[in-house]
């Protein structure tokens, strides 16, 4: 087990002598994607000709399935199999069964309970020769049911409730600091259903050879789809060959697998042909996951000079009986500010909707809407600037459990944006700023979201060619994985981004868990980092064994990589001419990477500062963002340009939490009543302005070996509410629904 | 999606022959909303007959100064031509209003007036909507529909048409131009084109079984100031929450009806003298909210009393 102080010491990345990391590199497999040629998983290409499945979802959102008539869908025009309850896919393991103990997912079979347990879900699975043949024939099958008339369909947080499993944190006394504190604020925010809406919707493609099933599928993490095919098909876990080559966005949405997988596996079973299964867009939105809604009650007690003395945040989120799932909206208030009082926590209302899930940033992008809100609210009572504000409550440690802070700049990312952005000229008195049209304001909103670092394995080789090969079982949902896990590779091998290779996406690939939680980078990265480092090991012992390498006798802590080279001083051969050499079919070594055992000393956080400001039009009360700007610290940022569009892609999402992003559930019914993306409104290219973000060089050493920290959801953190905050300096409207849609800014301006 | 079988026309006549001869036939043009509508099994034409290569693509001047556009012209292509940007501009507007670029180069004139309701619950065949399935009831009604009409409802159906470009040629005045299946030609008042719902929401024009638009036929541009506004969720890609087109004196709403909603209460109101809050005021007197909707009904009042003042543009 490694120490933290380890991760100080100098090593490839951190010593960056060739300069490729943090160069703004262009994507790895950008040509791929822009021309259209990577195969993403509904596309991969089959041995023989593939065949199709279209699953059937339930049209009620509780109760029981009693009846499939089946008849007219088996008639149709080159339909191949159909399944449901009473026609089950043969050869399942028993819910929740594992053969292999330490399988990360347990047999979870498909078609064999008649329950129902939101709209949507598959009931039945219709395959034909052609996807138009299977769509017709799905559209024939006939299922009854019975709904259960006491299904809970209706969000109603004062029924939610406090979980075991998430206790409060309860710091000094908060109720009796409050009910002191000379300045007292007390709102409550909401924040409804949000969809992932990825580009790419889930699909599956699988075929068999011989003993082995092949598994092409869009998820995030491969080991847990892998296992559960596995286990549901009952089959040992060596024998499932799962690929996620190339994933159109997944954002916590593809971090869970649906039905698709083992039913694509199943049919092309019985079927002996490939097996195609892609959810439809509709499917997406109530038969995949989503970020619930949440309803949050902020209290704040402040001292009149602006100290916090009591700060409290309890969020009442909602999720399915069957998926326990906790938006832990509260969680991230607990590091942001000091306080000596404090509360915060969950509840939870269980219900009979659509499964709810992680989605970017789960719980700060619910969570900070509110308290960055309520912080601009309690900064205009207190007559302070709410920058002013938020630094006279800085904590120099962590406020809850004590942990220095690996790195924070939350103050300096403030100050900095504050002066780029031009937050002088905010007037702060509502409304008094006008562009023909426009009522005008600008609101600020700080950022945080947790760091995190799991053990990860990559496996690397030098070949005889002089290319360096990766290959790691990691994902690349559209972040970037490929194009950073090549930049560490180069800079650790010391040879050119053009002789490295990288494969992911295989689950025959040495294990890292995938990309999520925006641990996805420094995991995987600090995996690759160790299996370059155990590659320079090997060549470098290689080389000052042998006689004929101009290395031979060196002393190996004197041998350094770069320019292709391996070399001591004036000594040198290429990587290529030692393998060639010695290991003509080429060398490959595997490395491991486990957190350090003392990492619990600090407390990691990606920061930042959110700057926005809006157009109300006074008429109508359609919000409007005129321009946009994130700083960010995040450690070393390994690619500035994948990593501004990590950043960026968030903030937008921020601006569709503030402004546009909304589903909800019709409690008739318990479906969500948008199911595409003409009804849900993801922000389009014409709502997002002048939108731009930088990073203030950090070096995060007490976080991992690379000095990074995650940047995938920290952009999203804080978004949205700043541009609530410069709706209100804007035209004093004060929102605390989200999101500020025309009619909510029209009776927040009092004109309906 | 059903099987179907599929024709390219060779004439309109023709086309509409065949329609009215081919048991569960639909005309196909841009095909932007129809295609959808069939994915969804909303729409189960047995047969399409593809119009979109007649020779409808023109836009001419007519003998008394106005302009015919032809069925297929692409929205794209009305939206920029020289004559609608100087002579109607509001047309110009509402077209780029309409829908994001892609869908208006595809898009044409006759299928943006042929285009059916967004209505979510339309949209979801797992629920009841009585224009899908006559009879079944409405779902709309009394549930989570924010974008529902507040004018000419019934309690058969409370959807609204979803078209902008409609509101700006019902603020013209326009009128679009038909070829029946036994080769009649006639002409129709974009105001009787489209119907409200009534008991019958699932007839959704005054056309004739097999009947199909060939053109639509603007007058004369009226003398005054032309405007388009629409409010909406979100700058693009979005339905209106409420929309408005002026034209000269004359005045037509948008996203609150069935129909584009020429507002003759607030035309004949303002023609007698009266101020735009009352003008406003006699046009939504009838408007009802069901829920959600309602303060479409206020957000109405406010841009047609904006509008009218002459309220900066943006």
């Amino acid at each position: 087990m490694s120490s933290i102080a380890d991760y100080a010491l100098p090593n490839p990345i951190n010593q960056n002598r060739s300069g490729v990391i943090g160069r703004p590199v262009d994507r790895y497999e950008g040509p791929l994607k822009v021309s259209g040629t990577a195969p993403y998983a509904n596309e991969a290409k089959t041995p023989s000709p593939p065949t199709y499945g279209v699953m059937v979802g339930a049209s009620i959102g509780c109760g029981d399935v009693v009846a499939v008539d089946d008849a007219a869908a088996k008639a149709a025009p080159g339909v191949k199999l159909v399944w449901h309850l009473f026609d089950q896919p043969p050869g399942q393991g028993a819910a929740g069964a594992k053969a292999y103990v330490q399988s990360q997912a347990s047999a979870d079979p498909v078609f064999v309970s008649p329950r129902v347990r939101y709209f949507g879900q598959p009931v039945a699975l219709v395959v034909a020769d052609t996807l138009e043949n299977a769509a017709a024939a799905a559209a024939l099958v006939q299922v009854s049911y019975a709904e259960d008339p006491e299904a809970a369909y209706a969000f109603e947080p004062a029924e939610a409730a406090r979980r075991d499993n998430d206790p409060d944190s309860s710091i000094g006394e908060f109720e009796a600091a409050f009910a002191a504190a000379p300045v007292r604020l007390d709102e409550t925010y909401s924040t409804p259903i949000q969809n992932h809406c990825q580009m790419e919707p889930c699909a599956t493609t699988a075929w068999w050879e011989g003993e082995k099933v092949v598994i092409h599928t869009s998820v995030q993490m491969l080991k847990g789809p892998q296992h559960l095919v596995a286990e549901t098909l009952q089959i040992d876990r060596h024998n499932v060959h799962l690929r996620s080559l190339y994933v159109g966005g997944g954002f916590g949405g593809k971090g869970s697998s649906y039905e698709d997988l083992a039913l694509a596996a199943l049919a092309s079973r019985t079927l002996g042909q490939p097996v195609k299964i892609a959810l439809s867009r509709q499917q997406m939105f109530n038969a995949t996951v989503h970020r619930p809604a949440t309803v949050q009650r902020v209290r704040l007690g402040a001292t009149p000079d602006g100290r916090l003395t009591a700060l409290s945040l309890i969020a009442a989120t909602h999720c399915n009986r069957n998926a326990p799932f906790i938006e832990r909206a509260a969680a991230f208030s607990r590091a942001l500010y000091a306080a000596p009082n404090r509360l915060t926590g969950h509840r939870l209302q269980l219900m009979d909707i659509a499964v709810a899930s992680a989605m970017r940033a789960p719980g700060e992008a619910s969570g900070m809407v509110s308290l960055e809100a309520a912080m601009d609210e309690l900064a205009e009572q207190l007559g302070l600037d709410p920058i002013e504000l938020r630094i006279k409550n800085e904590p120099d440690r962590h406020p809850e459990t004590g942990q220095p802070y690996s790195a924070r700049q939350l103050v300096e990312c403030m100050r900095d944006g504050a002066e780029k952005f031009g937050w002088v000229r905010r007037n702060p008195k509502p409304g008094m700023t006008r562009d023909g049209r426009w009522l005008v304001g600008i609101g600020m909103a700080a950022a945080i979201r947790g760091n995190f670092l799991l053990p990860a394995k990559a496996a690397m080789r030098a070949d005889a060619d002089g290319f360096i090969r990766l290959q790691q079982g990691m994902t690349d949902i559209g972040t970037g994985s490929y194009t950073i896990l090549a930049q560490i590779t180069a800079e650790t091998m010391g040879v050119p981004l053009e002789k490295v290779v990288v494969e992911i996406g295989d689950s025959g690939f040495a294990p890292a868990p995938g990309s999520g939680g925006q641990f996805g980078a420094a995991t995987a990265g600090s995996g690759a980092l160790a299996a370059g480092m155990a590659l320079r090991a090997r060549l470098t012992a290689m080389a000052v064994g042998d006689p004929d390498s101009p290395l031979y006798g060196a002393p190996p802590e004197a041998v350094e990589f770069r320019d292709g080279l391996i070399t001591v001083e004036n000594r040198s051969e290429t990587i290529a001419a030692l393998v060639q050499r010695l290991a003509p079919a080429g060398l490959e070594v595997e490395g491991a990477s486990t957190p350090a055992a003392d990492i619990r000393q600090y407390a990691s956080y990606s920061h930042g500062a959110q700057f926005a400001e809006v157009g109300v039009d006074p008429v109508t009360g359609e919000v409007r963002l005129r321009r946009m700007l994130g700083v960010f610290a995040c450690g070393r940022i390994l690619n500035e340009k994948t990593a501004r569009s990590q950043i960026t892609g968030g903030m937008i999402w921020g601006v569709g939490t503030a402004l546009t992003e909304t589903n909800r559930v019709d409690p008739r019914y318990g479906s969500l009543t948008s199911q595409d993306l003409g009804s849900y409104f993801p922000p389009v290219h014409a709502d997002i302005a002048n939108l731009d973000a930088y990073f203030l060089p950090e070096v995060d050493d007490k976080a991992n070996p690379l000095g990074i920290k995650g940047v995938g959801e920290a952009g999203i953190c804080g978004a949205a509410a700043a541009i609530a905050n410069a709706v209100y300096n804007a035209c004093g409207a004060r929102v605390r629904d989200y999101p500020l849609t025309p009619d909510r800014v029209l009776a927040a301006m009092g004109a309906l | 999606m059903r099987p179907f079988t599929y024709e390219r026309a060779e004439s309109a006549s023709g086309a509409a022959k065949s329609a009215a001869e081919t048991p569960g036939a639909r005309f196909l043009a841009g095909g932007t909303n129809l295609l959808d509508l069939m994915k969804l099994e909303i729409e189960r034409p047995a047969h399409l007959i593809d119009v979109g290569r007649l020779p409808l693509a023109r836009i001419e001047e007519t003998p008394d100064g106005g302009l015919r556009i032809g069925a297929v012209v692409s929205n794209s292509a009305a939206a920029s031509d020289r004559r609608v940007r100087t002579r109607y501009p509001v047309l110009t507007h509402a077209l780029v209003a309409g829908a994001s670029p892609q869908l208006r180069n595809k898009a044409t004139v006759g299928g943006n007036l042929m285009q059916r309701t967004r209505c979510a619950y339309f949209y979801d065949p797992a629920k009841p909507c009585n224009k899908r399935d006559p009879g079944a009831g409405c779902s709309a009604l009394g549930g989570d529909a924010r974008g529902n009409a507040i004018l000419g409802a019934s309690e058969a159906c409370v959807a609204v048409h979803p078209s902008d470009m409609a509101v700006a040629l019902a603020a013209l005045d326009a009128a679009v131009e038909t070829v029946a299946p036994a080769g009649r030609t006639r002409t129709i008042p974009i105001d009787a084109l489209h119907r409200l719902p009534g008991e019958t929401p699932h007839v959704e024009t005054s056309l004739e079984p097999g009947e199909l638009v060939t053109a639509v036929v603007l007058p004369p541009p009226p003398e005054g100031r032309q405007e388009y506004r629409k409010v909406r969720d979100r700058a693009s890609y979005a339905g209106g929450l409420f929309s408005l087109a002026l034209a000269g004196g004359r005045l037509a709403l948008g996203a609150v009806a069935l129909k584009p909603w020429r507002a003759t209460q607030a035309e004949a109101a303002l023609a007698a003298g009266a101020t735009p809050a009352e003008a406003a005021d006699a046009e939504l007197a009838a408007a009802r909210g069901t829920g959600r909707n309602a303060f479409k009904i206020t957000l109405a009042r406010r841009v047609v009393v904006d509008a009218l003042e002459g309220g900066p543009t943006r």
